[in-house]
């Protein structure tokens, strides 16, 4: 946030800020290898699945990054070595390319499932209903996370989708589950039981996590659409506010410091990074 | 199933079905899909046999275009090489973002570390009576999108040995097939694949005129050319539109000094410019003259008088040849 206050980011960026706990306690729940797509708010799976701060930090800033050497920017990284293939920019278009990841681990046989999250807003793409229906039908194992922060895109959910996520999910007999979506623990207990539910059906699983987004759609969002009051009463809720309350102060205090520096360190050292360099436009657009 | 060694003459969809027996039966990496592929036999034939022999590895979808291409992408990117079949290439604008913005852009963005080597096999053009939504040539559209590789058969042999190059490629290829020339016949060469992507066929040597053409166009070219007042023609079948054979092209035209181009699909903002517009700037004023036959700018309608009208026609390819001549 301060990097794009300082003029430091081209273009917007999506924060997923008040979100974190849910990428937090999926991945705690999933497997380090299982193949995992985002949203174009996906920051918080990418440092949840390990991805270095510093390399993070640097594709933001669209230096010449170990992630994705400036190409991908905000809103569509990916880290390979990390089965991150990828946040998407188009909404719910993570879906259909899961379905596929599926069916490749399905017939690798080693208990990978991929896992794709999306927001509530995305339940009203088409390609999500095509993908829910076929990954069902075709019997793909495969976990949607929906992240349903209240807002698709500026407009309330509530005024634009008829039947909620985790009801939709029925329709294509799968399995539907919601779950307190600021709670860490509760996101990984309820991942993980989809992870062994859907192996074991072979069928896709759903599950509804209910969170607050703490900022705009976009970093230059100003939010008039926001009710009074809103943003103060969703902070309670807030993961981090929360999560403060299962340590001691001076456990608390600790790791705030611990954060503090870790990002300050990767920050400076992701600005010192070098832009990509011109001629490196025009290469990797085939394979030869 | 036959195999190649049994058969002399193939015809064109014959020819696609042995294609993708070979990359089923020596890649294990290789998956079928599509709609009605598996226990249909494919709604054109291309996939008859491949469910009993290879049993999952060939899929039946759902009518689902953008989940097919996007679990194609998916599938591409987790290690197998999926051909998918698309029944008409009209289907193909269903799934516009999957392919344009997923499939194309995989490689670029992520560096190479994430990859698509999948293939979308679809047939395309005009057949009679069928109607605006089922007779469009669309080569241009994805020819026009850095990411994507496309062919345009023309030929059984070609059929053949350009879907065994596109499931090799390691990047996403689209092959545009022709549901009319499906029954045609020629010899399709056995074992390996033959011409390399991105490789024009010079079909006939003249001295007067370049033709560059590709698909339904070869054939019309061809019976224009049997007219004996015909000029003495350098005719090119094109092949592929990604890569495409520029250099052949321009070394052409650099003997013959005229160039037209003939294709099936719209002219307006066809592929037709980017050939002549190649050519000008490679030649400046070693290009005499040069010209396109497409389609006139129509939707095409489903009535064969009034589909004759403004598609391209032996007619209309020989008066333009006798146009550019006298230039």
């Amino acid at each position: 946030m301060q990097a794009l206050t300082q003029g430091l980011v081209s273009g917007s960026t999506h924060l997923c800020i008040g979100q974190e706990a849910v990428p937090v306690g999926a991945c705690e729940a999933l497997r380090d290898d299982d193949p995992l797509i985002t949203t174009y708010r996906g920051h918080g799976w990418l440092l949840a699945r390990g991805v270095d701060p510093v390399d993070f930090f640097a594709e933001i800033l669209g230096r010449d990054s170990a992630l994705n050497g400036g190409r991908a920017g905000s809103a569509y990284m990916s880290a390979a070595e990390h089965h991150v293939y990828g946040e998407n920019s188009i909404v719910g278009a993570g879906v259909p390319i899961a379905v596929g990841l599926g069916l490749a681990c399905r017939r690798a046989g080693d208990g990978r499932i991929p896992v794709v999250s999306i927001g509530d807003g995305a339940m009203n793409q088409g390609n999500v209903h095509e993908s829910l229906n076929m990954a069902s039908v075709l019997r793909i194992p495969m976990i949607v996370v929906v992240e349903n922060n209240g807002y698709a895109e500026m407009t309330p959910s509530a005024m634009l989708t008829a039947v909620p996520a985790a009801q939709r999910a029925a329709a294509y007999a799968m399995v539907g589950l919601e779950v307190d979506g600021n709670d860490p623990q509760a996101v990984r207990d309820v991942v993980a039981g989809a992870r062994s539910t859907s192996l074991e059906s072979g069928r896709p699983v759903l599950v509804e996590a209910h969170t607050h987004r703490l900022g705009g759609h976009y970093s230059g969002d100003a939010q008039a659409y926001r009710p009074a009051g809103e943003l103060e009463k969703h902070r309670q809720s807030d993961p981090l506010v929360q999560g403060r309350k299962l340590l001691s102060e001076e456990q608390a205090g600790r790791v705030e410091a611990d954060v503090a520096m870790l990002v300050e360190d990767a920050f400076e050292r992701a600005v010192a990074i070098a832009a990509p360099k011109a001629e490196e436009a025009g290469t990797h657009v085939y394979a030869r | 199933m036959s195999t190649l060694a049994d058969v002399q003459a193939l015809s064109y969809i014959r020819a696609v079905n042995l294609a993708l027996e070979h990359a089923l039966a020596t890649d294990p990496s290789v998956i079928v899909l599509g709609e009605d592929v598996a226990l249909p036999n494919g709604p054109f034939g291309a996939t008859k046999g491949l469910h009993a022999a290879f049993g999952d590895r060939v899929i039946d979808t759902p009518i689902s275009e953008s989940a097919m291409v996007g679990t194609a992408l998916g599938a591409a990117m987790g290690g197998l090489r999926p051909v998918l079949e698309v029944i008409y290439a009209d289907f193909l604008l269903v799934a516009m973002d999957q392919i344009v913005n997923q499939v194309a852009n995989a490689r670029y963005v992520s560096r190479s570390a994430l990859t698509a080597p999948l293939v979308i096999r679809t047939q395309q053009g005009h057949t009679p009576g069928a109607c605006a939504q089922h007779s469009q040539s669309l080569e241009a559209l994805f020819a026009h999108v850095p990411g994507l590789r496309v062919g345009v058969p023309s030929t059984p042999r070609d059929a053949y040995s350009m879907l065994r190059l596109a499931i090799e490629s390691e990047d996403p290829v689209m092959i545009f097939e022709s549901r009319r020339l499906y029954p045609t016949k020629g010899d399709v060469a056995p074992g390996e694949a033959d011409a390399g992507l991105g490789v024009s066929e010079t079909v006939r040597r003249g001295s007067e005129l370049t033709v560059v053409t590709w698909g339904t166009g070869r054939a019309l070219v061809e019976e224009s050319l049997a007219d004996a007042a015909a000029p003495s023609v350098d005719l090119i079948d094109l092949r592929w539109l990604s890569p495409w054979d520029s250099g052949a092209v321009i070394e052409s035209v650099g003997r013959t000094g005229r160039l037209l181009v003939v294709h099936e699909a719209n002219e307006t903002g066809g592929f037709g410019a980017e050939v002549v517009s190649t050519v000008s700037s490679a030649l400046g004023s070693g290009l005499r003259a040069s010209g396109r036959v497409g389609l006139r700018g129509t939707p095409v309608p489903a009535a064969p008088p009034l589909a004759q009208a403004v598609l391209p026609t032996v007619s209309r390819v020989s008066e333009a040849m006798s146009a550019l001549m006298e230039v």
